[in-house]
């Protein structure tokens, strides 16, 4: 199992990486992937939507079951990755390297709540 | 409550299963990619430790009364030894207290196969009927049951197990026999995945080394997960979401089980002559993106229905869903079926989606 160390992570297990523009890039950890499966479908994106933190940003499908994916900070979905549309299994075999959606931080949101690789290892594992 | 064991759960292991708590029972879920497992299935070979189900041998002085009474289908039906039957036994007011096959070996023996999850008291039930009748009821102990399914899982066998060709190959479909000298292991052409194949009952001590010899051959292991959206693809019912206790098998698309032709007082047939079928039995096959799963509202022109079972089918690539609609719902209607919070279109089809690696509908 992969936990990049330049990533942060939620505890309902999206990765996060602020960008120099401070948007935040988001996807699903290996964890994530890994418990649900084969990915069958990635929508349903609220993208131009403001919304509160831990508020459903999209869903993921897998074989298995259907997930939600949530936004870690008060902010607007500004883009949704089109290529998870047809391809969905691409977060399955890399899921650090296919973001699912991008977020506008509100002013004053920070990332403090959110756990380093690290910390989030070590609650994947007591799972 | 621990969990249980088959005998093969130190193979799973070794091969990196992924492993989940199946009606008590510790079983692989996948072996990675459950998706890879299924297509292995539909177009060559994939096999799936089953021993969690439960074999039971019934014999005694009057076994063949005794089934008659038992369950739905008739078991008059098996009139060559070594031929199976599919069926279900009921209760009083006719819903299923299990589906299950019942093979004739020949005299006055025969064997039931029953599912995991509801194996005591489905033994409890037999039991209590067997009385009158003198049948014995004999859960088989040690035994694994291995299922090897595709269109290459017959040849795949008999490679790993070259001495059992001469009494495995003439086997048709939903037969079974004895194919070793001491009459131990038991070679069934059946199976839940819509293709061709064998289930096969052998003593416990020989199971790690067939399914070591069969994964020489070229045989994928494949784990629950494929099992699942397999047998849905077939049409095929699991028991505890098409039927239970409180559904009758008219309603769970198993009308062709019931055998009310012949004048025999079944368990449960005087509640399924007064009741008759309330709900037509179909499939669903997904016009849009989204996934269906079970105990989705289903709004048709008709009335409300709701689904059964619902995933995606990997052979269509879309999602399908089995599903209990009114009566005036008919193959080739559109419907809408509620995922979350949206309403999807749906297809109506026959409640039978890939036979034998091809697509039907």
């Amino acid at each position: 199992m992969n936990f990049p160390a330049d990533l942060k992570y939620t505890d309902s297990h999206e990765w996060v990486r602020q960008e120099a523009d401070g948007t935040l890039t988001v996807g699903i950890s290996d964890a994530a992937q890994d418990m649900l499966g084969d990915l069958v479908f990635c929508g349903d994106a609220k993208v131009g939507e403001t919304l509160t933190k831990g508020d459903t940003a999209c869903v993921v499908e897998s074989v298995k079951a259907a997930s939600d994916v949530y936004i870690p900070v008060d902010g607007e979905i500004t883009a949704f990755n089109g290529d998870l549309d047809a391809n969905p299994e691409k977060i399955n075999s890399d899921p650090y390297g296919n973001w699912i959606f991008k977020v506008k931080p509100a002013a004053g949101a920070t990332l403090d709540g959110l756990m380093d690789a690290a910390s989030y290892e070590a609650s994947v594992k007591a799972a | 409550m621990s969990l249980q064991h088959t005998p093969l759960y130190e193979a799973h292991i070794a091969s990196g299963a992924k492993m989940v708590d199946f009606g008590g029972w510790e079983m692989p879920l996948n072996y990675g990619s459950q998706i890879e497992e299924h297509h292995a299935v539909r177009k060559d070979a994939g096999m799936f430790d089953v021993s969690h189900m439960c074999a039971v041998d019934v014999d005694g002085i009057r076994p063949k009364s005794f089934l008659k009474r038992l369950i739905a289908n008739n078991v008059d039906k098996l009139t060559q030894p070594g031929k199976a039957l599919y069926s279900a036994m009921l209760n009083n007011s006719g819903g299923v207290i299990d589906d299950l096959i019942v093979y004739w070996r020949g005299g006055d023996s025969y064997r039931v196969v029953i599912n995991a999850s509801t194996a005591t008291k489905d033994l409890a039930h037999m039991n209590r009927i067997a009385e009158a009748y003198d049948a014995d009821i004999t859960p088989k102990k040690d035994v694994a049951m291995i299922a090897v399914q595709g269109p290459n899982a017959r040849e795949k066998v008999f490679k790993a197990r070259p001495e059992w060709r001469a009494a495995g190959e003439p086997l048709g479909v939903f037969f079974g026999a004895a194919v070793d000298d001491k009459g131990e292991v038991f070679l069934a052409r059946t199976g839940y995945t819509g293709e061709d194949g064998f289930e096969i009952t052998l003593p416990a001590a020989q199971a790690v080394k067939l399914w070591s010899d069969l994964k020489e051959a070229g045989v994928r292991e494949c784990g629950l997960g494929a099992r699942d959206t397999l047998r849905l693809e077939a049409g095929m019912n699991l028991y505890g979401n098409e039927m239970n206790e409180t559904v009758s098998p008219l309603d769970a698309g198993m009308g062709w089980t019931v055998d009310m032709k012949a004048e025999r007082e079944f368990i449960g047939r005087d509640a399924l002559e007064n009741k008759g079928q309330s709900w037509n039995f179909v499939g669903l096959k997904l016009l849009d993106k989204g996934v269906m799963r079970s105990h989705m509202k289903v709004h048709t022109a008709a009335g409300e229905g709701e689904t059964t079972s619902g995933s995606f089918s990997p052979t269509l690539g879309v999602s399908i869903a089995l599903a209990r609609v009114p009566m005036d719902v008919k193959a080739g209607d559109e419907v809408e079926v509620e995922i979350r919070d949206k309403r999807v279109k749906a297809l109506v089809t026959k409640p039978s989606f890939v036979r034998h690696g091809k697509a039907l509908v």
